[in-house]
Protein backbone atom coordinates (compact mmCIF):
# COMPACT_ATOMS: atom_id res chain seq x y z
CA UNK A 1 0.00 0.00 0.00
CA UNK A 2 2.55 3.01 0.65
CA UNK A 3 4.18 1.91 -2.15
CA UNK A 4 1.41 1.93 -4.37
CA UNK A 5 1.15 5.16 -2.72
CA UNK A 6 4.78 6.63 -3.30
CA UNK A 7 4.59 5.14 -6.99
CA UNK A 8 1.48 7.60 -7.37
CA UNK A 9 3.45 10.29 -5.81
CA UNK A 10 6.26 9.73 -7.94
CA UNK A 11 3.90 9.89 -11.04
CA UNK A 12 2.09 13.07 -9.96
CA UNK A 13 5.73 14.10 -9.05
CA UNK A 14 7.00 13.25 -12.81
CA UNK A 15 4.27 14.99 -14.67
CA UNK A 16 4.42 18.08 -12.57
CA UNK A 17 7.81 18.56 -13.75
CA UNK A 18 7.06 17.84 -17.39
CA UNK A 19 4.65 20.65 -17.06
CA UNK A 20 7.24 22.94 -15.43
CA UNK A 21 10.35 22.33 -18.14
CA UNK A 22 7.80 22.56 -21.16
CA UNK A 23 8.21 19.06 -21.74
CA UNK A 24 4.51 18.18 -21.99
CA UNK A 25 4.68 20.99 -25.23
CA UNK A 26 5.38 19.07 -28.54
CA UNK A 27 6.35 21.98 -30.07
CA UNK A 28 8.69 22.98 -27.63
CA UNK A 29 10.74 19.68 -27.87
CA UNK A 30 10.32 19.77 -32.05
CA UNK A 31 12.32 23.20 -31.36
CA UNK A 32 14.92 21.23 -29.36
CA UNK A 33 15.34 18.40 -31.95
CA UNK A 34 15.35 20.83 -34.98
CA UNK A 35 19.31 21.96 -34.93
CA UNK A 36 19.61 23.58 -38.18
CA UNK A 37 16.25 25.73 -37.41
CA UNK A 38 15.66 28.27 -34.68
CA UNK A 39 17.13 26.13 -31.77
CA UNK A 40 15.83 25.72 -28.28
CA UNK A 41 18.45 24.06 -26.32
CA UNK A 42 16.20 24.16 -23.12
CA UNK A 43 15.67 20.43 -23.22
CA UNK A 44 19.28 20.07 -22.72
CA UNK A 45 19.09 22.00 -19.45
CA UNK A 46 15.72 19.67 -18.81
CA UNK A 47 17.99 16.64 -18.59
CA UNK A 48 20.84 18.09 -16.92
CA UNK A 49 18.92 19.22 -14.10
CA UNK A 50 16.82 15.43 -13.98
CA UNK A 51 20.53 13.82 -13.86
CA UNK A 52 22.11 16.61 -11.13
CA UNK A 53 19.44 15.25 -8.81
CA UNK A 54 18.70 11.52 -10.21
CA UNK A 55 22.64 10.92 -9.64
CA UNK A 56 22.63 10.95 -6.13
CA UNK A 57 19.51 8.90 -5.24
CA UNK A 58 20.96 6.43 -7.60
CA UNK A 59 24.47 6.28 -5.46
CA UNK A 60 22.28 6.24 -2.61
CA UNK A 61 20.44 3.03 -3.69
CA UNK A 62 23.24 1.30 -5.29
CA UNK A 63 24.92 -0.72 -2.88
CA UNK A 64 21.12 -1.54 -1.12
CA UNK A 65 18.77 -4.72 -1.33
CA UNK A 66 15.97 -2.88 0.35
CA UNK A 67 14.33 0.67 -0.40
CA UNK A 68 13.61 3.08 3.01
CA UNK A 69 9.85 1.59 2.57
CA UNK A 70 11.69 -2.02 2.87
CA UNK A 71 10.85 -3.12 -1.05
CA UNK A 72 14.12 -4.68 -3.15
CA UNK A 73 15.75 -2.63 -5.22
CA UNK A 74 15.15 -4.39 -8.63
CA UNK A 75 17.45 -1.55 -10.42
CA UNK A 76 18.45 -3.57 -14.05
CA UNK A 77 21.84 -5.11 -14.16
CA UNK A 78 22.29 -5.83 -17.92
CA UNK A 79 25.20 -3.74 -19.19
CA UNK A 80 25.15 -5.59 -23.11
CA UNK A 81 25.04 -3.14 -25.94
CA UNK A 82 23.62 -5.00 -28.90
CA UNK A 83 21.51 -4.58 -32.09
CA UNK A 84 18.33 -4.39 -30.27
CA UNK A 85 18.67 -2.21 -27.69
CA UNK A 86 20.15 0.16 -30.26
CA UNK A 87 17.69 -0.21 -33.27
CA UNK A 88 14.46 -0.22 -31.26
CA UNK A 89 16.59 3.26 -29.95
CA UNK A 90 16.53 4.58 -33.24
CA UNK A 91 13.03 3.78 -34.33
CA UNK A 92 11.99 5.30 -31.21
CA UNK A 93 13.89 8.23 -32.12
CA UNK A 94 12.41 8.18 -35.93
CA UNK A 95 8.56 8.57 -33.71
CA UNK A 96 10.27 10.80 -31.03
CA UNK A 97 11.08 13.55 -34.13
CA UNK A 98 8.21 13.03 -35.84
CA UNK A 99 5.78 14.37 -33.19
CA UNK A 100 7.66 15.36 -30.52
CA UNK A 101 6.11 12.87 -27.81
CA UNK A 102 7.62 10.71 -25.93
CA UNK A 103 5.49 8.32 -23.21
CA UNK A 104 5.83 10.22 -20.38
CA UNK A 105 4.68 13.70 -22.15
CA UNK A 106 2.27 11.46 -23.72
CA UNK A 107 0.20 10.43 -20.63
CA UNK A 108 0.31 14.52 -19.13
CA UNK A 109 -0.98 15.34 -22.79
CA UNK A 110 -3.90 12.59 -22.37
CA UNK A 111 -4.10 14.11 -18.65
CA UNK A 112 -4.95 17.29 -20.35
CA UNK A 113 -7.84 16.33 -22.32
CA UNK A 114 -6.36 16.94 -25.76
CA UNK A 115 -8.00 15.03 -28.34
CA UNK A 116 -4.07 14.64 -30.62
CA UNK A 117 -2.54 13.53 -27.33
CA UNK A 118 -5.02 10.58 -27.04
CA UNK A 119 -4.44 9.72 -31.06
CA UNK A 120 -0.55 9.57 -30.00
CA UNK A 121 -1.02 7.65 -26.95
CA UNK A 122 -3.89 4.92 -28.20
CA UNK A 123 -1.43 4.61 -30.98
CA UNK A 124 1.46 3.99 -28.74
CA UNK A 125 -0.63 1.83 -26.92
CA UNK A 126 -0.64 -0.41 -30.32
CA UNK A 127 2.94 -0.20 -30.62
CA UNK A 128 3.17 -1.80 -27.42
CA UNK A 129 0.48 -4.10 -28.74
CA UNK A 130 2.58 -4.82 -32.00
CA UNK A 131 5.42 -5.73 -29.49
CA UNK A 132 3.36 -8.21 -27.38
CA UNK A 133 2.49 -10.28 -30.38
CA UNK A 134 5.98 -10.62 -31.98
CA UNK A 135 7.13 -11.50 -29.47
CA UNK A 136 4.91 -14.40 -28.32
CA UNK A 137 5.18 -15.47 -31.45
CA UNK A 138 8.80 -15.66 -31.08
CA UNK A 139 8.40 -17.46 -28.12
CA UNK A 140 5.59 -19.75 -29.06
CA UNK A 141 7.06 -20.73 -32.51
CA UNK A 142 11.20 -21.60 -31.76
CA UNK A 143 11.10 -23.67 -34.94
CA UNK A 144 9.70 -25.23 -38.22
CA UNK A 145 5.95 -26.97 -37.15
CA UNK A 146 6.32 -30.60 -37.35
CA UNK A 147 5.63 -32.62 -40.23
CA UNK A 148 2.26 -34.61 -40.69
CA UNK A 149 2.16 -38.36 -42.07
CA UNK A 150 -0.82 -38.69 -44.58
CA UNK B 1 22.85 26.85 -35.88
CA UNK B 2 20.63 29.77 -34.60
CA UNK B 3 19.74 29.71 -30.87
CA UNK B 4 16.01 31.17 -30.65
CA UNK B 5 16.88 33.45 -27.59
CA UNK B 6 13.02 34.57 -27.15
CA UNK B 7 11.81 30.64 -26.72
CA UNK B 8 14.93 28.98 -24.51
CA UNK B 9 13.72 28.58 -21.02
CA UNK B 10 16.73 28.20 -18.75
CA UNK B 11 14.85 28.62 -15.87
CA UNK B 12 12.09 26.30 -15.75
CA UNK B 13 13.76 23.89 -18.07
CA UNK B 14 16.18 23.38 -14.74
CA UNK B 15 13.95 23.60 -12.42
CA UNK B 16 11.45 21.33 -13.90
CA UNK B 17 14.27 19.20 -14.82
CA UNK B 18 15.20 18.66 -11.14
CA UNK B 19 11.74 18.25 -10.55
CA UNK B 20 11.78 15.46 -13.15
CA UNK B 21 14.70 13.76 -10.79
CA UNK B 22 12.97 14.46 -8.00
CA UNK B 23 10.41 11.77 -8.77
CA UNK B 24 12.79 9.21 -10.01
CA UNK B 25 14.72 9.35 -7.03
CA UNK B 26 12.20 9.12 -4.64
CA UNK B 27 10.51 6.21 -7.17
CA UNK B 28 14.45 4.71 -6.90
CA UNK B 29 14.59 5.19 -3.22
CA UNK B 30 11.25 4.18 -2.05
CA UNK B 31 10.23 1.62 -4.64
CA UNK B 32 13.59 0.75 -6.17
CA UNK B 33 12.92 0.55 -9.36
CA UNK B 34 13.77 2.99 -12.44
CA UNK B 35 10.84 5.43 -13.19
CA UNK B 36 10.77 4.22 -17.25
CA UNK B 37 7.69 5.48 -18.46
CA UNK B 38 7.35 3.16 -21.12
CA UNK B 39 8.36 -0.18 -19.67
CA UNK B 40 6.12 0.78 -16.23
CA UNK B 41 3.07 1.14 -19.05
CA UNK B 42 4.78 -1.91 -20.98
CA UNK B 43 4.35 -3.94 -17.99
CA UNK B 44 0.83 -3.58 -18.01
CA UNK B 45 0.95 -5.57 -21.19
CA UNK B 46 1.89 -8.72 -19.78
CA UNK B 47 -0.56 -8.54 -15.77
CA UNK B 48 1.47 -10.63 -13.21
CA UNK B 49 -0.34 -10.79 -9.72
CA UNK B 50 1.38 -8.34 -6.99
CA UNK B 51 3.00 -6.22 -10.57
CA UNK B 52 0.16 -4.11 -11.21
CA UNK B 53 -0.86 -1.84 -8.86
CA UNK B 54 2.45 0.04 -8.68
CA UNK B 55 2.53 0.56 -12.45
CA UNK B 56 -1.53 1.65 -12.75
CA UNK B 57 -0.44 4.39 -9.42
CA UNK B 58 2.65 5.66 -11.21
CA UNK B 59 0.74 5.98 -14.71
CA UNK B 60 -2.28 7.54 -12.82
CA UNK B 61 0.09 10.27 -11.30
CA UNK B 62 1.20 11.59 -15.10
CA UNK B 63 -2.60 11.78 -16.05
CA UNK B 64 -3.48 13.33 -12.43
CA UNK B 65 -0.41 15.97 -12.68
CA UNK B 66 -2.35 18.18 -15.42
CA UNK B 67 -5.88 17.78 -14.27
CA UNK B 68 -4.62 19.19 -10.54
CA UNK B 69 -2.67 21.74 -12.40
CA UNK B 70 -5.76 23.05 -14.55
CA UNK B 71 -7.83 23.33 -11.20
CA UNK B 72 -5.72 25.45 -9.54
CA UNK B 73 -4.45 27.47 -11.97
CA UNK B 74 -3.96 28.28 -16.19
CA UNK B 75 -1.90 24.91 -18.00
CA UNK B 76 1.50 26.15 -19.73
CA UNK B 77 1.33 26.19 -23.18
CA UNK B 78 0.75 22.91 -25.23
CA UNK B 79 1.13 22.68 -28.93
CA UNK B 80 0.49 20.06 -30.88
CA UNK B 81 1.48 20.82 -34.85
CA UNK B 82 1.86 17.29 -35.97
CA UNK B 83 -1.70 15.50 -38.45
CA UNK B 84 -3.77 13.24 -36.98
CA UNK B 85 -1.91 10.42 -39.74
CA UNK B 86 1.37 11.57 -37.95
CA UNK B 87 0.84 11.23 -34.93
CA UNK B 88 -0.55 7.68 -35.28
CA UNK B 89 2.97 7.11 -37.00
CA UNK B 90 4.87 8.26 -34.27
CA UNK B 91 2.78 6.70 -31.79
CA UNK B 92 3.25 3.08 -33.15
CA UNK B 93 7.10 4.01 -33.58
CA UNK B 94 7.44 5.10 -29.83
CA UNK B 95 5.42 2.55 -28.66
CA UNK B 96 7.50 -0.48 -30.65
CA UNK B 97 10.82 1.36 -30.44
CA UNK B 98 10.76 2.00 -27.05
CA UNK B 99 10.10 -2.02 -25.75
CA UNK B 100 12.68 -3.67 -28.54
CA UNK B 101 15.39 -0.85 -27.09
CA UNK B 102 13.94 -1.09 -23.43
CA UNK B 103 13.57 2.44 -22.50
CA UNK B 104 12.83 5.68 -23.10
CA UNK B 105 13.46 9.70 -22.45
CA UNK B 106 13.23 8.84 -18.64
CA UNK B 107 14.34 4.98 -18.11
CA UNK B 108 17.44 5.17 -20.30
CA UNK B 109 17.57 9.42 -20.89
CA UNK B 110 17.09 10.41 -16.91
CA UNK B 111 17.29 7.18 -15.01
CA UNK B 112 19.89 5.62 -17.04
CA UNK B 113 22.36 8.12 -17.48
CA UNK B 114 22.00 9.54 -14.11
CA UNK B 115 23.44 5.62 -13.27
CA UNK B 116 26.28 6.31 -15.84
CA UNK B 117 25.17 2.81 -17.59
CA UNK B 118 26.67 1.95 -20.70
CA UNK B 119 23.52 0.52 -22.25
CA UNK B 120 21.33 4.11 -21.30
CA UNK B 121 24.00 6.31 -22.79
CA UNK B 122 23.98 4.47 -26.04
CA UNK B 123 20.31 4.27 -25.95
CA UNK B 124 20.38 7.67 -25.85
CA UNK B 125 22.97 8.43 -28.34
CA UNK B 126 21.43 6.98 -30.71
CA UNK B 127 17.33 7.97 -30.12
CA UNK B 128 18.70 11.63 -30.04
CA UNK B 129 20.61 11.21 -33.48
CA UNK B 130 17.38 10.03 -34.75
CA UNK B 131 15.34 12.56 -33.49
CA UNK B 132 17.63 14.97 -34.60
CA UNK B 133 17.82 13.37 -38.02
CA UNK B 134 14.21 12.54 -38.43
CA UNK B 135 13.23 16.85 -37.50
CA UNK B 136 15.66 17.74 -39.88
CA UNK B 137 14.45 15.38 -42.92
CA UNK B 138 11.02 16.81 -42.29
CA UNK B 139 11.54 20.21 -41.66
CA UNK B 140 14.29 20.96 -43.85
CA UNK B 141 14.49 18.47 -46.67
CA UNK B 142 10.78 17.56 -47.39
CA UNK B 143 9.10 20.81 -46.11
CA UNK B 144 11.78 23.32 -46.09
Amino acid sequence: MMCTTASFAAGFVFGLGLLVAGMANPAKVLAFLDLAGAWDPSLALVMAGAIAVGAGAFAFVKDRTRTLLGAPVLLPSPRRIDTRLILGSLVFGVGWGLAGICPGPALVLAGTGSAKGLAFLAAMIAGNGVFEFLEKKKRVAPGPAPMRSS
Amino acid sequence: MSIAWNAFTPASALIGGAIIGAAAALFAVLNGRIAGVSGILGGLARPQAGDLSWRIAFVAGLVAAPLVWAFLAALPEIRVDSSYPALVAAGLLVGIGTRYGGGCTSGHGVCGVSRASPRSIAATVAFMAAGFATVFVARHLIAP
